[in-house]
């Protein structure tokens, strides 16, 4: 595989797994990837490590902020009627 | 027009979102919990200049945004931005070799990314000077778009990109740097 094939996939590896390619850019790296397996590794790490970034650290909302944000929206709507 | 009344109805889904963001942006429970309700409150009262059927989720992160920037930035240390480009790009992929785990096999690979924990990602988003922190979080933890992220921090897009790219560098070399705290790894130069 060309160097040149893997420095332009490699530009765009942060595009590609946000989803913010064309289809035909998408394609074109989709078919490098098949053909390139330090790449496709490359590419498989980050998108698992975007993946464990966005399902750590979700932290549920205390139901005491709930309820307090409810009753804030409630007494302004009260005091509007 | 949004009618105030279904403000509820269509608002409040959006909350457990929210208060995460809040979370890692003022890093501090206390804050948090002020912060999504001064959010809640702006957001309520503002409504009728929400139209109706374009992107709440954006609109609501957009005020949680700007009360951040408002009200809780100025109590924040100073960020160290330099420090970002000194950082290379695949900090920690590069350094996978030095990982007794991921040496392996592929699937110790995936075991590495199980001992990544919820404070390590937590510290290592909160660490992030805020202009890199925001962009990050909205993309990687809210699932923005570039152009919505632009639109919510107010910031040409290719600002975006270059801020998303510097942050995710540092927040690799964080989680790297955990690893290597934890003793999976004995600290190596990228192979």
């Amino acid at each position: 595989m060309a160097e040149g094939d893997c420095n332009d996939s490699l530009a765009e590896l942060y595009t590609f797994l946000d989803g913010e390619l064309t289809d035909d850019k998408r394609v074109e790296i989709r078919q490098h990837l098949d053909d390139c397996s330090p790449c496709l590794e490359r590419f498989d790490f980050q998108a698992e490590l975007k993946a464990v970034i966005s399902q750590k650290c979700r932290e549920e909302v205390p139901q005491e902020l709930r309820d307090r944000i409810a009753r804030s929206l409630g007494i302004e709507a009260d005091s509007d009627a | 027009m949004a009618d105030q009344a279904h403000f509820a109805d269509q608002a409040m889904e959006h909350m457990p979102a929210l208060y995460n963001a809040a979370l890692r942006m003022t890093r501090n429970p206390a804050d948090a919990e002020d912060l999504l309700q001064e959010t809640y409150l702006k957001a309520y009262r503002g409504f009728g200049s929400f139209t109706e059927g374009t992107n709440l989720r954006a609109w609501l992160y957009r005020i949680l945004t700007n009360s951040y920037i408002n009200s809780y930035r100025a109590k924040q240390r100073r960020p160290d931005e330099q420090e970002l480009d000194e950082v290379e790009d695949h900090y920690f992929y590069n350094r996978l070799g030095g990982l007794e785990a991921a040496r392996q096999s592929r699937s110790a690979e995936d075991e590495l990314m199980d001992t990544i924990t919820d404070s390590e990602v937590k510290a290592a988003l909160e660490d992030l000077p805020e202009n890199f922190r925001l962009p990050v979080l909205l993309a990687d933890v809210d699932g923005f778009s570039y152009k919505e992220i632009a639109e919510i921090l107010d910031i040409p897009m290719g600002t975006v990109m270059s801020r998303l790219h510097r942050g995710r560098k540092g927040l690799e070399k964080r989680l790297y740097d955990f690893a290597v705290s934890r003793g999976i790894t004995d600290p190596v130069d990228a192979v």
